[in-house]
């Protein structure tokens, strides 16, 4: 017998106090939560919740963001940069002494870690829990390119894909993509509980609220 | 290699010799008063808390029920993904399966993920054996790796130390395993973080193989969920060639909805945050974006023993938020090495004993390390009713009766009239010896007095049989206890 039949037989053996016609809809799970804890600004909470965890929140127009994220990677002393390849051609249209590196399946982890800052979209921010979801979409790229470099720029456009709550976000995530969900920078409470951010993750995460 | 928990004595003698440790009770309250308060904060922010609680419960009792067609909807979801399923039926099995797999690669290192599964059934000792090195990289994980010890505490596994303690391990200890730690290395964590990173960046770059557990499987879609906070799980999920993950068959939820219930339910229940920092979801391979390999293996190793009680059932609800730790006064006074096992404090004294059997004189005796206070169940996001199993599994251990162990019905003896009660006495002498623990435990037998002979028959039995104890004093003992001698005894420790 395969050890797949002996788990599924123990399995149903131990469950002979569930009767046989019993499908999983009759035993009765209440949805009654809420979908939503209705905040009054969903982007203002989302700008909050963020901050609340450390990330540095910005905010720009469509003409304002090249000279934003310019100046963003010029304060952090950035010479390189990892750009997704559906990334917005006129997002780095201004940080001119930065050197581009595309994200390529070929990059050794080792290549990726020699590089300053990335920047990225995302595919939906929740506001309630100040969350950034990444699906891998061409503007954000592969899930390690965000995770290796030190230094995270993500955009994010408001309001369109700010949802308030988590499980609003779920309905508009597709399974199938590998997802990545960040709220604030890297951190670790282990060491006495003292919260101490950045440690194998970007140490410095910086969000765009771009509206417009 | 780190520790074992194999030949650990019964929970009231390890719990003595920890509750005279005053470092590490000083560690531990501090710990657990800290996180308990700002759990409480954490779930006050969402008024419908008491219905996610319910429909956590609900959607696991729906999964429990009717386990095996979740199984194989999550198997050939993940197959059909790209993923390979293995199953095993016990510990053995599971290491076998995971050493094969890594020996394939041709590699002899690999990365892990902090995962209670792996931990439970002695994955990294089982490598070593096989010529593997197991890099534990969650910063309390390799805390306690370095430091040859064993974790105590579900989420913050090395709770117990100390900054200058964690300061000296990686002073001693990081130069074995890898880049040493820097020069003058101070103790504040800030600089054993940077400490911890640079050690362990190294690895994350170098590594062809990863191992992790996981939180979530949803059946629906073959969708596994990692919860964690610093990054090492993305690492180690996304930058090797093959990722192993080892995860119990419990961890199954029926659909991709199910998740909006969890993911309210354990950031706020484990780490008191409204969500911790990463969490990552994939489903079986993507072509060029990370691990071209994926391998699930299906974990047994006494869930479905476990499965099989109708009472202990609600033990595999549990999604190790570890709240039930921080709020329990045994725990606190004990610390998590006196529970002998990968699974500590009050979860671990009702799952243990299930998955393991109560045959050894330390599962036996998990039952009743406990003041039955009540305080787990209330904080529990999935409301399994602790007090309650622990007496179920009291009367176990004293009466014996029919169980499931290996899949096989068998009748267990009762534990030895004398064994019995010695367990009993020695867990009484035990907790009477610790006010603050009786205190609580006072609490919930002046609520429960009318269940008192109901749910407390055994022990109780043997205990009284040839003692003369008073059931219930009319004084309660806190007062009787000040009033003699708890006063003084109480304010010096
Ligand atoms: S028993 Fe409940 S409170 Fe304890 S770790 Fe499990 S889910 Fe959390």
């Amino acid at each position: 017998m395969s050890a797949r039949d002996v788990v599924l037989g123990r399995v149903r053996r131990a469950l002979a106090d569930v009767p046989r016609e019993e499908t999983p809809e009759q035993v009765p799970v209440a949805r009654s939560y809420l979908d939503s804890h209705a905040p009054a600004d969903a982007v203002e909470l989302l700008a909050e919740n963020l901050a609340d965890y450390r990330a540095l929140v910005h905010r720009a127009t469509a003409a304002e963001l090249p000279g934003l994220i310019a100046g963003l990677l010029a304060a952090r002393e950035a010479r390189s940069v990892l750009v997704p390849v559906g990334l917005p051609e006129s997002w780095l249209a201004a940080a001119g002494g930065v050197r581009r590196v595309p994200d390529e399946a070929s990059a050794t982890p080792h290549a990726l870690d020699a590089v300053d800052s990335v920047v990225t979209g995302c595919a939906v921010a929740i506001a309630e829990t100040g969350t950034l979801v990444l699906d891998a979409g061409p503007d954000q790229g592969r899930r390690r390119i965000t995770l290796v470099p030190d230094h995270h720029i993500c955009v994010v456009r408001v309001p369109e894909q700010v949802v308030e709550s988590v499980p609003q976000g779920l309905r508009r995530l597709v399974p199938e993509r590998p997802l990545t969900w960040i709220s604030g920078p890297s951190a670790t409470s282990d060491i006495e509980l003292d919260r101490v951010e950045g440690v194998h993750g970007p140490r410095r995460l910086e969000v765009v609220l771009l509206a417009g | 290699m780190s520790g074992t928990y194999l030949g650990m004595p019964a929970f009231p003698t390890a719990a003595a010799s920890a509750t005279r440790d005053g470092q590490l009770r000083a560690n531990l309250t501090h710990a657990t008063h800290t996180i308990r308060d700002k759990r409480a904060r954490a779930v006050a922010e969402l008024p419908d808390w008491a219905l996610l609680r319910e429909a956590g419960a609900a959607i696991k009792d729906r999964t429990l029920r009717h386990l095996d067609g979740y199984l194989e909807r999550l198997e050939a979801a993940v197959t059909a993904a790209g993923g390979q399923v293995h199953w095993a039926e016990d510990a053995e099995a599971a290491n076998r399966i995971v050493t094969d797999l890594v020996l394939a690669t041709g590699e002899r290192e690999v990365v892990k993920v902090k995962s209670m599964a792996t931990q439970e059934i002695g994955l990294n000792a089982a490598l070593e054996r096989a010529g593997v090195r197991a890099y534990e990289t969650d910063l309390a994980e390799l805390i306690v790796q370095l430091g040859d010890d064993l974790p105590s505490h579900i989420l913050v596994p090395a709770i117990h130390r100390n900054r200058t303690e964690i300061r000296d391990i990686f002073r001693e200890r990081m130069a074995e395993w890898g880049r040493a730690a820097p020069e003058g290395l101070s103790d504040r964590p800030a600089d054993l973080a940077e400490a911890a990173r640079l050690h362990l960046r190294q690895k994350f770059l170098d590594a062809k193989v990863a191992v992790s557990g996981a939180n979530f499987m949803v059946a629906e879609t073959g969708t596994m969920v990692v919860v964690e906070s610093e990054g090492n799980g993305r690492m180690c999920l996304t930058l090797p060639e093959t990722l192993i993950s080892v995860v119990g068959i419990e961890k199954v939820v029926p659909s991709w909805r199910d998740l909006e219930v969890f993911l309210q339910l354990l950031p706020r229940s484990s780490t008191a945050e409204r969500m911790n920092p990463y969490t990552s979801m994939w489903t079986g391979t993507t072509d060029d974006d990370g691990p071209r390999a994926f391998h699930l293996v299906l974990l047994d190793n006494g869930r479905t023993d476990t499965l099989a009680d109708t009472v202990g059932r609600q033990a595999l609800r549990c999604i190790r938020c570890s709240a039930c730790l921080n709020v329990c006064p045994v725990y606190e006074r004990a610390g998590g090495h006196a529970y002998g096992s990968a699974y500590p404090g009050p979860i671990g004294a009702i799952l243990t004993p299930q998955l393991r059997g109560v045959g050894s004189e330390l599962d036996a005796s998990l039952p009743y390390a406990s003041s039955l206070c009540g305080a787990c169940y209330e904080v529990c996001p999935v409301a399994i009713d602790i007090p309650e199993v622990l007496v179920h599994l009291r009367e176990r251990v004293v009466e014996g009766g029919e169980v499931t162990r290996n899949g096989r019905r068998v009748r267990i003896r009762p534990a030895r009239g004398h064994a019995a009660e010695r367990a009993a006495m020695r867990a009484a002498r035990w907790t009477l010896d610790h006010p603050g623990v009786l205190r609580a435990g006072q609490r919930l037998a002046g609520r429960m007095r009318g269940l008192q002979p109901r749910r407390l028959p055994g022990p109780g039995r043997a205990w009284t049989a040839s003692r003369d104890l008073p059931p219930l004093p009319a004084e309660p003992f806190r007062e009787w206890w000040r009033r003699t001698r708890g006063e003084q005894r109480e304010a010096g420790r």
